[in-house]
């Protein structure tokens, strides 16, 4: 230290009073030529441009040094001078700085002669240096994330090729609540990376002397955080932090460092202080009575083990000797599951828990309290399997919902049981089948009235085309619709013809014999008709291999008859019948499918051929009829004559064998 | 025991028999169809095995009655070439089944008897209703077994002829086979087995042979020119033992049983159900 001291007050002694008669040379004389933009000089053997913005230089915090105070190899020489001047030395005026720069990870870095390594002048600049406090400034706090990330941002060579413990640290930094606060809220006493690495002091965490290792991480915090003793109430003493850093956790254990996140502590809030007091079972409420113990154990093995008592309990204030007395609201999920929230908020049971309706389910009732388990665990009562009877505790038929409804679908339970979702998922445990939940959502479920309701006629085809995709792309482009059919008429959709909760398998023979009647609904007259047809009598004989509505015109893909896309267009018919009659050709096509003998205006050769029919039917059975009529009492006369004879036979026989 | 006149051959006996069995079907597994909206129908046709087995009953049954009808055409002619000299001899003389004058005599004579106008005409070897119900099968086996068919092969029929014509193949076979049904099971019915004359059935038709006291009565006409030509003697016969008149007669009252039910339920349906 003393040589340099030494060297020093020489340098300056010299300046002053050795050099005096020398400083006629003017700022002025030096941009006489400097202010030339195409005035070349060379450094290491390149040509470089040694034009100086004379405005810029006017604006910088160095405006009114001379040029030669920084130059100094330039003093007292003849002008205009040789090139190759020596490095600019800050450490002239900033001695403190460059000491403690040359100290530090970026000073040793530039005396290996690391290429990477930064100088003054890579963060602060040349001729156009700032302030730091002018917000124009790259070393401005609002800045220096930038300045620095040019460096230790993703992909930068620094970060590639020298060894850096942090990865994403630009990023990370700017999601955490100090980044937020300093980029995003534009708070300039939100800290930036010099708050906690110090500017020009920079040094890795293993060395003692820096400014986040472990012994000096709570120092370095606690010179905003001054009062995190009262909030991290379980170090008696927030001294310990700095006294005995390593017994205690330092800061950065707790908060990563670059992600300091606004959220939750990992294991904060001392949820001991809360176990204290409720892990005893008789517990109780003093106002209602109901037991506050809660089971370490369930809490451990749930969903949220990793989450404190006082994130979900969240106006507990730690101040406090019982920090839970200041709590007077229910746990709100919503909290952290905002979406999820609002959804339930609009759904009929979120509705009815609004108007303080006694059943209607909260989160609770669904996915428990301390227990609770995601839905992909099995024994979660909303994993897939076990939602059927999840739903079934209120919408079994006499249970509490139940009761309430007024619509037409009942035993719901039961029926979905037996039906191909029901045994696809209940027996045959397939975990993707539907079950409640897939159709009327978890947590917006809303009747079917409701055009919101996944299950509203409008919203069904999307609903079921979650899992049926391909189903609803060509339902989509049929004639049933409402994207293709605008005339305003009721339409079907998926569960007028395959109900809602006792949906069969399309192949079995009852869904089969019962899509007639179902087409019936709406087209009451055509299916009438079908049904005086060979087609229609055999299939209500219960023969399931005869055509039925959808073997002709298609079942999710119906179109108008007339629509040459159709099934039954002209171009396609006669494949449509060769589906069954293999060797069907045009004018087989031509057979009357929905034909009727009573319309004599539309089929009169049929209605002719009836009667003709009917005619000599009557006639044969009208003379047949009176021939046999008139026939009768002559026979009756016959019988009664024969009758007798045989009553004399016998009668003589009688007498005959008396006389012997 | 009572003497016998010899009537029917075997051949024709069997082939009656295996009519009744072959209409039986028909008509039952048809009428399921036909009536298909009836509960009736139903259960029938599930009992028969489901509809798919009924149609195939049905269809066997009918290449049973073709068979026999063919089989009585072959029949025919070799009767023809043992004892006629020509067709003409047998379809215009006094056996013919081809309606003449006399049948025409024979009905208005009938009708005078029933109205008690005049005396019973003296019948021949076939009487006009018996013709009657003769030629009903020609004409129905023609009308029937030609649109069924058109039916059975669709695909075929229609390579040729317009394929709303199957649609009227539909109505006549139908209706052409309810004229069937309900004459042979009501009228030809009453005619041979039920009229208190032959009460409760004849049985001429399944033991080929009638009484002598009662061919006297109904064939007059025959028994004078069988006795005339010396030949009445030929057809002299023993009756069959009480065992195969039993076994005949519980065939005959099943056939019969099975007739009148499906009368009952064809008017049922007309009355009750129709569509």
């Amino acid at each position: 230290m003393k040589p340099f001291r030494l060297f020093l007050c020489t340098a300056l002694l010299l300046i002053f009073y050795g050099l005096a008669p020398l400083q006629g040379q003017e700022n002025g004389d030096c941009f006489s030529c400097h202010s030339d933009q195409s005035l070349t000089g060379t450094r290491k053997g390149k040509s470089i441009s040694v034009f100086v913005d004379e405005k810029i230089f006017a604006g910088s915090v160095h405006a009114s040094l001379s040029c030669t105070s920084c130059h100094a190899d330039l003093e007292g020489k003849e002008l205009p001078h040789e090139g190759g001047l020596a490095p600019v030395n800050c450490g002239t005026c900033h001695s403190a700085e460059q000491e403690l720069h040359s100290k530090s990870l970026h000073g040793k870095a530039v005396s290996r002669g690391d290429p990477l390594a930064p100088t003054c002048r890579d963060c602060h600049g040349t001729h156009n240096i700032l302030h730091v406090k002018d917000k124009n400034s790259p070393a401005s706090p609002l800045k220096v994330p930038f300045l620095c990330g040019r460096c230790h941002q993703e992909g930068a060579p620094v970060q590639q090729q020298r060894v850096i413990h942090q990865d994403h640290i630009l990023e990370n930094f700017s999601e955490s609540i100090h980044g937020q606060g300093l980029l995003k809220k534009g708070l300039i006493v939100a800290p930036n990376c010099a708050s906690c690495h110090t500017a020009h002091s920079i040094l890795p965490h293993t060395d003692p002397a820096s400014s986040i290792a472990r012994k000096n991480i709570a120092a370095t915090c606690t010179q905003c955080h001054a009062q995190i003793e009262e909030v991290h109430r379980k170090i008696i003493k927030g001294e310990l932090w700095e006294k005995e850093a390593h017994t205690l956790p330092a800061c950065v254990d707790c908060h990563q460092p670059h992600k300091i996140r606004k959220v939750f502590y990992d294991q904060g809030m001392a949820d001991r202080d809360c176990m204290r007091c409720h892990e005893k079972p008789d517990l109780k409420a003093s106002r209602d009575g109901r037991s506050l113990y809660v089971e370490a154990r369930d809490l451990a093995g749930s969903r949220h083990a990793k989450v404190s008592c006082s994130q979900c309990h969240s106006q507990v204030n730690a101040s406090r000797l019982r920090p839970c007395e200041t709590i007077v609201q229910k746990v709100d999920c919503a909290s952290c599951h905002a979406e999820i929230g609002g959804q339930y908020l609009m759904s009929i049971h979120g509705k009815l828990s609004a108007k303080n309706e006694q059943n209607a389910p909260t989160c609770k009732e669904c996915h428990g309290t301390h227990t609770v388990l995601g839905k992909a665990d099995p024994h979660s009562a909303t994993f897939s399997t076990n939602v059927p009877d999840l739903c079934a505790r209120c919408h079994r038929e006499g249970q509490k919902a139940a009761v309430r409804y007024m619509g037409t679908q009942h035993d719901i339970i039961e029926r979905y049981t037996e039906s191909i979702h029901g045994k696809g998922l209940m027996k045959s445990g397939l975990t993707v089948t539907a079950m409640c939940t897939n159709c009327h959502t978890a947590h917006a479920i809303l009747p079917r009235s409701d055009s919101l309701s996944s299950v509203n006629p409008i919203n069904l085809p999307a609903t079921c085309g979650r899992c049926h995709h391909g189903i609803e792309e060509q339902f989509d482009k049929s004639i049933h619709s409402v994207l293709v059919s605008k005339s305003g008429k009721e339409l079907p959709v998926c569960n007028d013809c395959h109900t809602a909760h006792t949906i069969r398998r399309a192949d079995e023979q009852g869904f089969k014999l019962d899509i007639m009647t179902k087409c019936g609904r709406c087209h009451e007259d055509i299916a009438k008709t079908y049904f005086d047809t060979y087609h229609g009598k055999v299939s209500q004989l219960g023969y399931t291999k005869t055509a039925k509505c959808y073997d002709c015109h298609g079942a999710h893909d119906i179109l108008s008859v007339s629509d040459p896309r159709s099934h039954l267009s002209r171009e396609n018919v006669v494949g449509t019948c060769q589906k069954c009659h293999e060797g069907a050709g045009r004018r087989f096509a031509g057979y009357l499918t929905h034909a009727t003998h009573h319309d004599p205006k539309k089929y009169p050769f049929l209605f002719w051929t009836f009667w003709g029919m009917t005619a000599l039917l009557i006639g044969t059975f009208v003379l047949g009829g009176i021939h046999t009529l008139l026939w009768l009492p002559r026979a009756l006369q016959f019988r009664r004559r024969e009758t007798l004879k045989k009553k004399e036979i016998t009668s003589d026989n009688k007498d005959a064998n008396d006389g012997d | 025991m009572e003497k016998q006149v010899v009537r029917f051959t075997r051949l024709n006996r069997i082939l009656h028999v295996i009519m009744i069995v072959s209409f039986m079907s028909l008509a039952l597994t048809g009428m399921t169809l036909k009536f298909s909206y009836t509960g009736w129908a139903a259960t029938l046709s599930h009992l028969l095995g489901g509809f798919e087995s009924a149609g195939y009953v049905h269809r066997l049954a009918a290449v049973f009655m073709i068979g026999i009808f063919v089989t009585h055409i072959v029949d025919l002619s070799r009767k023809r070439r043992r004892e006629y000299p020509s067709w003409r001899a047998l379809l215009l003389g006094p056996d013919t089944m081809l309606f003449n004058k006399k049948d025409l005599q024979d009905l208005l004579g009938n009708i005078k008897w029933f109205l008690g106008l005049g005396d019973r005409p003296k019948y021949g070897r076939w009487t006009y209703w018996e013709k009657f119900d003769y030629f009903a099968v020609f004409w129905g086996i023609t009308v029937i077994g030609s649109t069924g068919l058109m039916l059975w092969f669709p695909e075929f029929f229609t390579k040729f002829l317009p394929g709303s014509l199957i649609n009227v193949a539909t109505i006549i076979h139908s209706d052409e086979a309810l004229l069937a049904v309900g004459f042979i099971f009501t009228v030809h019915f009453f005619n041979t087995h039920l009229r208190p004359e032959k009460f409760p059935m004849d049985m001429v038709v399944f033991t080929g042979m009638m009484p002598l006291e009662e061919f006297k009565r109904d064939k007059p006409l025959e028994y004078e020119a069988l006795v005339k030509a010396g030949e009445f003697d030929k057809y002299l016969a023993e009756p069959y033992p009480p065992i195969v008149i039993r076994t005949i007669r519980i065939f005959a009252w099943t056939a019969l049983s099975i007739g009148f039910s499906i009368v009952v339920w064809i008017i049922y349906a007309m009355l009750f159900a129709y569509q």
